[in-house]
């Protein structure tokens, strides 16, 4: 009697999983054929020539790796891309908080401060681009009115390897604060307002409350917000097409744009599979930062 | 919207805003909101004050217009909105049937798949490009709607949001569903579809924005009008197309953007609540 009873409901056991994979097995296969698949695949093409013709591809070892190391635009890419991150992370982060702060308190048309500072988000990063473009152009463009109204000398912003990385930069800021924003916005919202007002009979300065305790508690948001913006820092190229094509003299290539020009101009799928290996292995290493230390760090309730 | 039904409670004036505070708050949503307003006047005016700041210069629709016909927009309209429909309906689909077996269901394995899952949050199919690629050209789909949105079909963001919600819903309505009668597949479409709805919103328009916006991977993927999305068939339009008038791309640009745009006016609130619910997982 138990033993058929066992058997039973270790059958409807079998029949419980069977289901449950019938419900994952649809989507377990997509992400399989264009998540897991190809990452795993790109590691593996990184160690085998490119076609071309009649030449097959061919074992080559860490050739393609040796190519990169000896590739200067690569390099350029690199030092681009740790000056675009260094400088995006904190800065839209920064502004994200100070828009959330502000537009938290009772203030004067925060209605429109809030629409103002989140439009950007919904734009098309290529969209924006154009119109940003117009902004930098010699001579007619906004930023040259600006500075030539001021009685400064006339500067092709985009043209010059000095300044066009920072050109790109502040549009990547620009774009993402009111993104951030929003989410320090739900964090603060959140918060009992018991504690403002214990701060307040305290006689604790608005700066000591922040810093004491507003920052604290979000902390877990601002983790949040960073994975974000570090992982943006290596995707967002969008408008690298649109503003400079990587030039002058790669002084704007970043390292996913420069992906896109040895994979999909100079078509060398194997030098493409190490230089994406290297954005993979990047944004494992901060998700694996993430999970493992970060998250342990923040979260003290 | 009014500031006053958004705060916990009137309560006494604690902290009270300095000017400065305001000072600076308004200068940089000016700030912010300057390219916009710029691209709206070199739009809307004709193309000799583009870049000319003067009160009386006549209002136009021409710009529009000279856009609408220089490039074939309509198509690229179309196969956004196709897209983006495809995209969301088959994230919503299989996103629900893997958060339902994640929230519901134990079984071997589990914590594997959902680990599997979630290594999409990070290597996200937009760095992919190459092999992603090879493999559409080996299945005949380069230059399709269908090969654009393939890869983002199975979304670990929708799985996760969703599996969280579920989770948050009772197990005795479950049950009561199942007692009378409901199969697995019944109780999660009268269940739990129902009460996750705010969700599904919110997932919505994070998605909708997101594969509207998206350049990259159709970039890359695409070469003909037949299936060029807007935004790809913009950078066409802007960059190939020497010696069009500023003014016309503008009006492009506009137009591209213009339907996210007046959504997110209009429904500001909804928006703004569902990149928080979407973001606070």
């Amino acid at each position: 009697m138990a033993a058929a009873s066992n058997i039973a409901s270790r059958a409807a056991i079998s029949q419980h999983a069977l289901h449950a994979w019938l419900l994952l097995l649809p989507a377990l296969a997509l992400l399989v054929a264009f998540t897991h698949w190809p990452a795993l695949a790109t590691l593996i093409d990184s160690f085998f020539s490119t076609p071309r013709g009649s030449r097959p591809s061919l074992w080559v070892g860490l050739e393609n790796y040796q190519v990169m190391v000896d590739d200067p635009v690569f390099w350029q890419a690199v030092r681009n891309n740790l000056w675009f991150a260094g400088a995006t992370i904190p800065l839209s982060i920064g502004l994200a908080l100070a828009m959330a702060l502000w537009v938290n308190e009772r203030m004067q048309g925060r209605a429109f401060l809030r629409m103002a500072y989140f439009t950007p988000t919904v734009l098309p990063m290529i969209a924006v681009a154009n119109i940003w473009l117009f902004f930098y152009t010699p001579q007619y463009g906004l930023l040259e009115q600006i500075t030539g109204a001021l009685g400064l000398p006339s500067h092709n912003w985009l043209g010059d390897p000095s300044t066009a990385l920072a050109c790109i930069t502040l549009v990547a800021i620009w774009k993402e604060a009111g993104f951030f924003m929003i989410f320090y916005l739900a964090a603060l919202q959140t918060l009992n307002p018991s504690l403002k007002e214990a701060a307040a009979i305290e006689g604790a300065s608005r700066g000591y409350y922040f810093r004491r305790v507003q920052w604290p508690l979000l902390m877990p948001t601002t983790l949040f917000v960073l994975v974000n913006a570090v992982v943006n820092a290596f995707r967002l190229v969008d408008h690298v097409f649109i503003l400079t094509r990587g030039g002058p003299d790669n002084a704007t290539s970043l390292l996913l744009y420069h992906l896109y020009e040895v994979g999909f101009k100079f078509w060398d799928a194997g030098y493409a599979a190490a230089i994406t290996v290297v954005l993979v292995v990047v944004l494992a290493s901060v998700a694996l930062l993430q999970f493992f230390v970060l998250d342990k760090r923040v979260h003290y309730k | 919207m009014s500031a006053a039904k958004e705060s916990p409670r009137p309560g006494p004036a604690l902290y009270t805003v300095s000017w400065l505070d305001t000072a600076a708050a308004w200068l940089l949503a000016l700030l912010w909101i300057l390219p916009l307003v710029y691209a709206v006047w070199t739009a809307f005016h004709p193309a000799e004050f583009s870049a000319r700041f003067d009160l009386a210069a006549p209002w136009t629709l021409e710009n529009f217009r000279h856009a609408w016909q220089a490039a074939p927009f309509a198509r690229y309209f179309l196969n956004t909105t196709l897209l983006v429909a495809m995209i969301l309906a088959a994230q919503l689909v299989l996103g629900t049937l893997a958060a339902y077996a994640f929230a519901r269901y134990e079984f071997r394995g589990k914590n594997v798949a959902f680990a599997l899952v979630l290594v999409q949050l990070m290597i996200m199919p937009d760095i992919l490009l190459v092999e992603n690629y090879q493999t559409m050209a080996k299945l005949g789909l380069v230059d399709t709607l269908l090969a654009i949105g393939l890869p983002y079909f199975a979304s670990a963001f929708a799985i996760f949001l969703l599996r969280q919600t579920f989770m948050g819903i009772p197990k005795e309505l479950d049950e009561a569903a199942r007692v009378e009668g409901a199969s697995a597949l019944q109780t999660l479409w009268r269940v739990y579809v129902p009460l996750a709805r705010p969700v599904y919103t919110a997932f919505a328009l994070v998605s909708v924005s997101f594969h509207w916006n998206n350049f990259l991977w159709p970039l890359i993927i695409t070469n003909s009008v037949e299936s060029r999305p807007l935004t790809v068939g913009l950078q066409v339009f802007s960059s190939v197309e020497q010696g069009v008038e500023w003014s016309t791309i503008t009006a492009a640009t506009l137009m591209t953007s213009a339907p996210l745009l007046l959504a997110f006016l209009l429904f500001q609130r909804q928006f703004v609540q569902s990149f928080m619910r979407a973001g606070i997982k």
